[in-house]
């Protein structure tokens, strides 16, 4: 095989409260297509930016063609001939074709004035060679987002780049675009470009690269050529942690059916879910990133609209269309964006969490504040909220204490149903471990209780059934006998499901 | 250790009261300045010449902390106010004139909230379309002609009750209104939690939408209560009258300690800001500053409200993570 064009040597980052990479060594070779694997958190992204000089490295070394450099930035970057195509394509709508190859780096001419001319001709010429047909006056908005992802590509090979990386290029395009994709790299690799390639999809990795590296929990694990390796040997390699008994999950009598979704479809989101809840039970939902769980809960709550499907709960059929009607349902959901969906960051605690239930406080239109402070007293003190006053501003307050404000404030409706997408996204352990117990407890009072998550290993945990969505569907169902990562994620990583 | 932390309770005592402090500050000064600026008499005409845009701010002061705002407080009040006055001229009813103020503003504001609520028209353009358009149809009401002899219509603006001129007194009351409005009641707490994070707020089960038109009926009630005040004082029904009361209206809301990205606010704190315009347009007046000057002042202050409220509250936060 050919030289070495990239080398990464002992490069480690940490940021406040993770080990994101430790002591993390491989090489890229010219022409290849080497494929990075790892579960969510594995480090890939990090491992990412800080070639492309967006993150520093704490320590550690890179090297292009054996010389030691320090990337200060993407532009910088770019000028060592790295190149990189984002997962989240941030694109600017009003700006048009041509003008999206040159951003950040307009030719001018001897006056300083942008010079046109030369755009125009140097995308056409661009444009021509790679026999794509866009206008160059079309603006991004026109533009489907595989188009958006193709021309994000151009442009990375318009620099002249010898290092390309893609992360997760195949996210929001079709297969037929894929097939595309797969032409160009290849074109590429013939060209003698290098390619980090990283996808959570198992069967385009096999499908495209040459070599792959798995990254767990910051370390590198192994890496082999694509003929040494098997699915299964990755996956297990991916998700090979020990599991630990830090959960504290307890036998729970389980009731009747409480919810039941069926035939749920939102065009271009999910289609045709179907799913049960039972009292005192916890569900899981397990997948990769994007394959539709957030999306479901988030219409199942009232958030987004759905176009067919029934909701079905205690036995009647009910209509959601708001996340007030869903709680006038008994049902409430813990979104997993915090920040946006979660805390009102300029009030304080009292206010955040009697703010679903003020109706309680409320006599002949006068809100009663004492009863609203003892109650709110008691909701914050059974969830252990840690915090000077009930007057401290929420945004004053660390994730794991914000968290459970927000649980207070769910609970503080009397639901019979709770979703917690997420519920323990970046918060400390031992504030994971608090959540973990009131979970447990909301399900021995008899709630049903759903949870979303990207760790295997707290699914496995605290469920009691576990669904695997895939590409917007429900592709496994698991009970708890049956739990391992393995088969979570071979499902979740299923093949060609159409 | 301990005196570290005195300091600070100092100076949140300080950050959180700042505005009444500057306006203990300020009174003292114009005292200084001018012996005739604490006679009853002055003290008395400052009330009186702020009252219409304070009663403006309070709502103002509801909409923006919910993230909104009304810049068409101004025209509706001209249009409202003629159409009162003029009701008043052709049937010589106080009250009636009274309603029919109140429910034209309501009626105007209700079409801002809809194309807010309905369209989806951000708050700024919608406001700046209907202050076009109601200015527009004061004058096509009346002509462009003002209305005078108004008889006994200037009782609202001019009158006294128990000693109390009318129009503080309905200040006292529109301020009692609004605080209790924000603070003991539903539709308060979902003001403060919609400017806060919308987002969250309607994934917390609060109608926004909702509130939001709440919001505007409300300000609505405000703005005609303004306007018959506002025609009572100048004695005649004008439809070129209160130009730029919007502003006024905001200036005091946003020195009264109001931030314009929602959330935070309330209602004696509007009231502070108020006088705290008043109060400097009145000594200037007095001991002679220039009108055009005065003008560069009363930009300036507001500059420097938001700017020194923006610099305590970073310095708040660097204090908690510095703490933590």
């Amino acid at each position: 095989m050919s030289d070495v064009k990239l080398t990464i040597k002992n490069i480690s980052k940490a940021f406040p409260g993770v080990q994101a990479l430790n002591n993390v060594s491989f090489e890229v070779k010219r022409g290849v297509v080497h494929a990075i694997c790892g579960e969510n958190g594995a480090g890939k992204s990090t491992l990412m930016k800080i070639i492309n000089g967006i993150y520093r490295p704490d320590s550690g070394e890179i090297l292009i063609d054996g010389k030691a450099v320090t990337i200060n930035s993407p532009i910088h970057a770019r000028k060592l001939g790295i190149a990189m195509i984002h997962q989240e394509l941030n694109y600017m709508p009003e700006i048009t074709v041509e003008e999206s190859f040159f951003v950040g780096n307009w030719p001018k001419d001897k006056y300083g004035k942008v010079n046109w001319k030369e755009i125009r001709e140097r995308t056409l010429e661009l444009l021509k060679r790679e026999g794509l047909h866009y206008s160059p006056t079309t603006k991004l908005k026109d533009l489907s987002i595989s188009d958006i992802q193709m021309l994000e590509i151009l442009k990375a090979v318009s620099y002249n780049s010898e290092i390309i990386i893609m992360d997760e290029p195949t996210s929001a395009i079709t297969q037929k675009e894929v097939d595309i994709l797969f032409n160009k790299i290849r074109d590429l690799k013939a060209k003698g470009v290098s390619i980090i390639y990283i996808s959570h999809k198992l069967d385009e990795v096999f499908e495209i690269a040459d070599q792959i590296t798995i990254l767990r929990d910051g370390v590198i694990i192994e890496t082999r050529n694509k003929e040494d390796y098997d699915m299964e040997t990755v996956i297990s390699q991916m998700v090979g942690r020990k599991m630990e008994n830090n959960y504290p999950k307890e036998e729970v009598e389980i009731g009747e059916k409480i919810l039941e979704v069926k035939n749920f479809s939102s065009s271009g989101k999910f289609k045709d879910v179907n799913f049960y809840l039972r009292k005192g039970e916890i569900v899981g939902f397990a997948g990769l990133m994007g394959a539709g769980r957030t999306e479901v809960m988030r219409a199942l709550y009232g958030l987004d609209p759905y176009d067919t499907g029934e909701i079905i709960i205690e036995g009647k059929n009910v209509k959601i269309n708001s996340a007030k009607s869903s709680i006038e349902n008994n049902m409430i959901m813990l979104s997993e964006d915090r920040r946006r969906y979660g805390i009102i960051p300029v009030r304080d605690i009292k206010e955040n969490v009697s703010l679903s239930s003020l109706k309680k406080f409320i006599y002949k239109g006068h809100l009663h504040k004492d009863e609203e402070i003892e109650t709110v007293t008691e909701y914050c003190n059974s969830m252990n909220v840690k915090a000077p006053t009930l007057e401290t501003l929420v945004e004053n307050l660390s994730g794991g204490n914000q968290q459970k404000v927000i649980l207070a404030k769910c609970m503080m409706t009397d639901p019979k149903i709770l979703i917690m997408d997420e519920p323990t996204r970046g918060i400390d352990v031992g504030a994971k471990y608090e959540i973990y117990k009131l979970m447990v407890r909301f399900a021995k009072e008899g709630k049903g209780l759903i949870m979303v998550s990207s760790e295997l290993p707290e699914l496995i945990g605290m469920c009691d059934r576990i669904y695997v969505m895939a590409r917007g569907k429900i592709v496994g169902e698991l009970q708890r006998g049956e739990f391992s990562q393995e088969r979570i994620m071979k499902h979740a990583t299923a093949l060609n499901i159409n | 250790m301990k005196k570290v932390s005195e300091n600070r309770s100092i100076f949140n005592l300080l950050s959180k009261y700042s505005i009444y402090f500057v306006l203990i500050v300020l009174f003292i000064i114009s005292w200084m300045a001018n012996e005739n600026f604490i006679t009853p008499q002055n003290l008395k005409n400052v009330a009186n010449q702020i009252s219409v845009s304070t009663i403006l701010a309070f709502g103002q002061t509801i909409l923006v902390i919910a993230g909104m705002l009304d810049l068409s407080s101004g025209s509706v009040l001209a249009l409202a106010g003629v159409l009162s006055v003029s009701t008043y001229v052709s049937t010589g009813s106080l009250s009636l004139s009274f309603v029919v103020a109140i429910v034209v503003a309501v009626i105007c504001n209700i079409i801002s909230g809809l194309m807010i609520t309905k369209f989806k028209t951000p708050p700024f353009i919608a406001t700046l379309s209907m202050m076009t358009m109601a200015r527009g149809a004061a004058l096509l009401y009346t002509k462009g002609q003002n209305i005078y002899q108004i008889g006994d219509y200037i009782v609202f603006g001019q009158g006294s009750t128990l000693g109390i001129p009318n129009p503080i007194i309905l200040l006292i009351i529109s301020l009692v209104a609004t605080s209790y409005i924000l603070r003991h009641t539903v539709f308060g707490r979902s003001v403060y939690a919609i400017g806060g994070n919308e987002e969250a707020a309607n994934a917390s089960g609060i109608d926004v939408n909702k509130v939001k038109m709440k919001a505007y009926i409300i300000n609505g009630i405000f703005v005609g209560i303004a306007g018959v005040i506002f025609m009572s004082r100048v004695n005649g029904g004008m439809p070129n009258g209160a130009q730029n009361y919007e502003f006024k209206a905001l200036t005091a809301t946003v020195i009264g300690g109001t931030s314009f990205t929602g959330g935070v606010g309330n209602a004696i704190g509007t009231v502070a800001g108020a006088f705290i315009v008043g109060f400097l347009d009145n000594i200037m007046v007095m001991v002679g500053v220039h009108s055009y000057l005065q003008q560069i002042v009363r930009g300036a202050i507001i500059a420097l409200s938001v700017i020194y409220d923006i610099w305590a509250k970073s310095r708040k936060k660097g204090k908690v993570q510095k703490a933590q």
